[in-house]
């Protein structure tokens, strides 16, 4: 995912660039060169593809080694990397001494094989080498060829004895574990390919160190899932950036949602007529909850007050939007964990996550998360499990406080404040400016730019069943701003005088689709149809990595109740009764997905950019703003 | 006339809604008319179409926005002068040798003097329509141009002026074929709905907006010949008829999903085909439509999805749309999307110069280009966007297009 991030100071990304690209190059080289000899490399040969992806290329490093040879390539990128591998700042200076002389070994032998790699591939190893050389080059199983060195130079009865197999480095463990992995996909491709003899033979002595490291390292899940680095706070990091987005719950998956509900908290009877397109969604009679939830407030003892009187203002409705919703869970948070304290023989750390962790299973009941508090909340676990363990209660509670309230302040106000300002560049004298729904940034825009005394008028959009454009439409009038209101279906009769169409938006998603208040798509396309210009306007904390092509694979259903009363039509009662009759359906969907290609610019606080640059905003500066 | 004006009230009132009751009672209205229009001795057809005209005009103007009644109106006339012609063709028989208007050398053309009253028939219609490819393979060089007929059918009054009885059949004709055209619009549904099982198969996801009288019949159609389908009805606002499409669907035990409107685009990935209603078809192949048709046209395009229209053929108007937008189309009361108490304190007159800060937009009709549209599904069958101009030529003859008593007198 982050395979080219070359610039960046930590260590570990760079081993993890090491570790993912080298099996393609080490299976050309090694297969190519020493067939007999090479068994893991065979092995590993056959899972990758043997042609170097563009994004797989490692970016150079050390450009004297590499120069002189360009099949070598990634042998060379590997090796310096290990060797700064091999003098990480961090390490404590016990650790660090003995990995010196751990480490020159290792990068003796890393000179050898690089020279020898300069001589030539196709030449055949002189029989000293023969262990070595496929060890050196296979980048997969550095570490495995670490053991192996160990294990030969022991039977060689001259290197370092069994003492540093027990304290390696972190470094180190993270790349017995790649090695570990490596391995598995090796026995497994050999187990299926029949096996030759040799090739069972070679990964045995690499899994073998590789258990017994298992204790305190975790094992990564998947054969794809790339290494861990080094530091406690980045390996979640790492985890986090890298694997991809974990799948979301699916509602016709009845093992799980069997599950779920002896969890649930809150009894909810499915709705009756589901629609069949959305059954991987969850489909609740509405209305049958908030009583529920209601007359069980005092046997709650689990959840907190704050998040209760939160979840039930989510439940009906009280808070929407998601800067709104994601500041209200984020205080009640905050109040959680005023009142927490940390109960005897459990760390804070692991018990304050857990406890966030079921109210946020308490809110999601409510509601589902909007991906806005999705991330705010992975900040705020991100936060509380870096704690340092020597701090005390107060001072931990008083931290992730100030935590949440800067995440509020810089994430979400101040970032609103640079979007206003971005977005009020982009109004002329003049203009008539359309929008649609009630979009609180764009709100604010419309009456910074009324501030300032630009001239300019709002055509207010809104739909049912919520209605939220006639709040808009009513606080931008109390403003003096001149409005013109209509509804969804006559934006293309509007269409023809609006010079911009500025939207908001739930969240911006890795492939550009902006997934927002249903009918925003409808607006977006019309705009487009009639070559007006869109901006959609959102803090870059509610960027997501994941992807979405349409808005039925994920989305969120309201009441369909909302849909068979119409408000203000009294006689328009034709589908009262609905729940009888099995051949109507009402779907009342929440959000749809806008295509990339509707946008024509997406104002954020990073500034103003074309849709196609949110995998940039969530890779490059994604991770630093969130996680720190 | 009593009758006149208590229809145009209503026109303009808006008390008849839907093009299909707009065009019978036009057409019953029209059939009244001619039926007291006093015939005088000469000119009978031209005063039969003055009188229609001029009623016609009252009733264009009482609603210029339903364009059925000018369709009727137009088809009205279209049928006097075809009527018309086809009884002077009968007369031709009679007054063979006293033949010296300037139709005759129509009839030279025709090939000699035995001349058949299906064949005039024939000529006399082709002298209606507007030259056009069609007709001119047809008939081969057609010296009498479309202009000419009105002269001809003054001509042929003249000629035969001695003869009353001709004047009784012209008038009993054309009220016959008005009745044939009354009797065309109530059986537009039946025509169009035989052709659903053609467009809709099995387990076919279908996309409807409001309702339609025409949808409706098309789809109970396919139901009835056992095919089973899944509609989506969008609630259209302002009116959301939609929900009582639904609830007609449901009673004949169709599958329906009542979505919101701002849902449309979301759900189109889904759908197989879009059939809609339309207020009008202009010549163009454009549609005017129930107000959000635009927004699902483009969704439809942009996931290809066909675009179906069925339309009755009075509902096919002979007019190329310009701005249609703004010019055909028509703005209801904000009330149906605001209430008035809840934002009175909005509309304060007194503070900004006397211009209140908000407006509400509420209009009734979209126009959809042609090349939106994939098929138009009428009575006469499957048409293309681009074909519609030669379908209305069927119907209308060129010298009605612009219904005004000054161009005619000019004529």
């Amino acid at each position: 995912m982050d395979l080219r991030r070359p610039n960046r100071p930590v260590i570990g990304p760079k081993v993890r660039q090491v570790g993912f690209v080298t099996p393609d190059s080490a299976a050309a080289t090694s297969s190519s060169s020493i067939p007999a000899v090479s068994a893991a490399a065979a092995t590993s040969a056959g899972s990758p593809p043997s042609s170097l992806s563009p994004v797989m290329i490692p970016p150079p490093r050390h450009p004297s080694t590499e120069m002189s040879n360009p099949h070598f390539h990634p042998v060379g990128s590997y090796n310096p990397s290990e060797q700064i591998l091999g003098s990480p700042p961090a390490l404590s200076p016990s650790r660090s001494s003995r990995f010196d002389a751990d480490g020159s070994d290792f990068g003796g032998d890393d000179d050898e094989s690089v020279a020898l790699s300069g001589v030539g591939g196709g030449m055949t190893p002189k029989s000293s080498l023969l262990m070595r050389q496929p060890v050196t080059k296979t980048a997969p199983l550095v570490s495995e060829t670490r053991k192996r060195d160990s294990n030969v130079s022991k039977g060689k009865g001259e290197g370092p004895s069994a003492a540093p197999k027990e304290k390696l480095t972190k470094a180190e463990r993270r790349a017995t574990q790649e090695a570990q992995r490596a391995a598995k996909a090796a026995a497994k491709e050999a187990a299926a390919a029949g096996g030759a003899p040799s090739v069972s033979k070679q990964p045995k002595p690499a899994t073998k160190p590789a258990t017994q490291q298992k204790k305190d390292v975790p094992s990564g899940s998947g054969p794809l899932q790339p290494l861990a680095p080094s530091g406690s706070i980045e390996k979640k990091q790492g985890k986090k950036e890298v694997a991809a987005p974990h799948p979301r719950m699916q509602f016709d998956d009845m093992t799980k949602v069997g599950k779920l509900k002896k969890r649930a908290v809150v009894n909810q009877s499915e709705a009756r007529n589901r629609v069949e397109l959305f059954r991987h969604l969850p489909q609740y009679e509405h209305g049958t909850q908030l009583p529920d939830l209601e007359s069980k407030f005092f046997q709650l003892d689990l959840i907190h007050p704050s998040v209760y009187q939160v979840g039930l203002q989510f439940l009906s409705d009280k808070i929407s939007g998601g800067n709104a919703r994601c500041i209200a869970m984020l205080l009640a948070f905050k109040e959680v964990i005023q009142d927490y304290t940390t109960p005897p023989e459990k760390t804070l750390t692991r018990d304050l996550g857990a406890k966030v962790g079921s109210c946020v299973s308490f809110l999601i009941e409510c509601r589902p998360l909007s991906v806005s508090m999705g991330n705010a909340i992975r900040f705020l676990k991100n936060r509380i499990s870096s704690l340092p363990h020597n701090l005390s209660d107060k001072e931990a509670k008083s931290r992730l406080q100030s935590d949440i309230d800067r995440f509020i302040n810089e994430k979400i106000i101040i970032a609103s404040k640079a979007i206003v300002e971005h977005g009020v560049s982009k109004i002329r004298d003049g203009d008539v400016l359309l929008t649609y729904g009630s979009p609180s940034v764009v709100e604010s825009i419309f009456a910074y730019a009324h501030g300032i005394k630009k001239n300019f008028r709002v055509v207010v959009v809104d739909s049912r069943p919520k209605h939220e454009g006639q709040g808009l439409l009513r606080r931008l009038v109390e403003r003096g701003i001149h409005c013109t209101y209509t509804h969804l279906n006559a934006v293309s009769y509007v269409m023809h005088e609006v010079t911009r169409v500025f939207l908001g938006a739930s969240s911006v998603l890795s492939n550009g689709t902006v997934y927002s208040r249903v009918g925003t798509a409808c607006v977006a396309m019309v705009a487009h149809a009639f070559r007006v210009p869109v901006l959609v306007c959102c803090e870059a904390y509610k960027f997501h990595e994941r992807v979405q092509l349409d808005s039925i694979c994920s989305n969120e259903l309201g009441d369909p109740d909302a849909i068979s009363k119409v408000s203000g039509w009294k006689d328009l009662n034709y589908l009262d009764g609905w729940a009888q009759n099995e051949n109507i359906q009402l779907l009342n969907l929440k959000y749809d997905a806008t295509p990339s290609d509707y946008v024509s610019v997406l104002v954020t606080e990073q500034g103003m950019l074309p849709p196609t640059s949110v995998p940039v905003i969530i890779r490059e500066y994604g991770i630093e703003r969130l996680w720190t | 006339m009593p009758d006149v004006s208590d229809f145009i009230l209503k026109l303009q009132r808006r008390r008849i809604e839907g093009s299909h009751a707009t065009a019978r009672q036009t057409a019953e209205l029209l059939r009244s008319v001619v039926s007291q229009t006093r015939m005088p001795y000469t000119n009978q057809a031209a005063a039969l179409l003055d009188a229609v005209r001029a009623v016609g005009e009252q009733l264009i103007a009482a609603n210029p926005v339903e364009l059925a009644v000018g369709n009727i109106v137009r088809r009205v006339l279209h049928i006097i002068r075809e009527e018309d012609l086809s009884s002077s063709a009968v007369s031709f028989e009679g007054l063979m040798i006293s033949e010296k208007s300037d139709d005759e050398d129509d009839a030279d053309h025709k090939g000699g003097p035995v001349l058949s009253a299906a064949a005039v028939a024939a000529a006399a219609r082709s002298t209606l329509r507007p030259r056009s490819l069609q007709t001119l393979l047809e008939d081969g060089p057609l010296p009498a141009a479309p202009s000419k007929s009105s002269s001809a059918g003054d001509s042929e009054g003249k000629s035969k002026s001695d003869k009353s009885a001709v004047g009784k059949r012209l008038k009993h004709s054309v009220i016959e074929a008005i009745n044939l055209l009354i009797e065309e619009i109530d059986d537009c549904y039946e025509d169009i709905s035989e052709q659903a099982v053609e467009h809709i198969h099995q387990n076919e996801v279908i996309l409807t907006l409001g309702r339609s009288k025409t949808v409706k019949e098309f789809l109970y159609a396919a139901k009835q010949k056992n095919r089973s389908f899944r509609v989506f009805v969008a609630e259209g606002a302002p009116r959301y008829q939609g929900h009582v499409l639904a609830k007609e669907l449901i009673q004949k035990g169709l599958e329906t999903t009542v979505i919101t409107d701002s849902a449309i685009f979301a759900m189109i990935s889904r759908v197989n085909m879009v059939i809609v209603g339309a207020h009008a078809i202009m010549a163009n192949g454009g549609v005017i439509a129930p107000v959000g048709m635009n927004m699902l046209a483009l969704a439809a395009q942009r996931h290809a999805v066909p675009f179906v229209v069925v339309a009755g053929s009075h509902k096919l108007c002979p007019l190329y749309p310009h701005n249609p937008e703004v010019l055909l189309n028509e703005l209801k009361s904000p009330s149906d999307l605001i209430d008035f108490g809840e934002f009175s304190d909005c509309m304060d007159f007194g503070a900004h110069g006397g211009a209140p800060l908000m407006h509400v937009v509420n209009p009734t009709f979209d126009y959809v280009p042609p090349n939106l549209v994939s098929l138009f599904i009428t009575d006469t069958g499957g048409h293309n966007a681009a074909h519609m101009y030669k379908l209305i030529a069927d119907y209308y003859s060129a010298d009605d297009l612009v219904i005004k008593r000054k161009s005619t007198s000019s004529n």
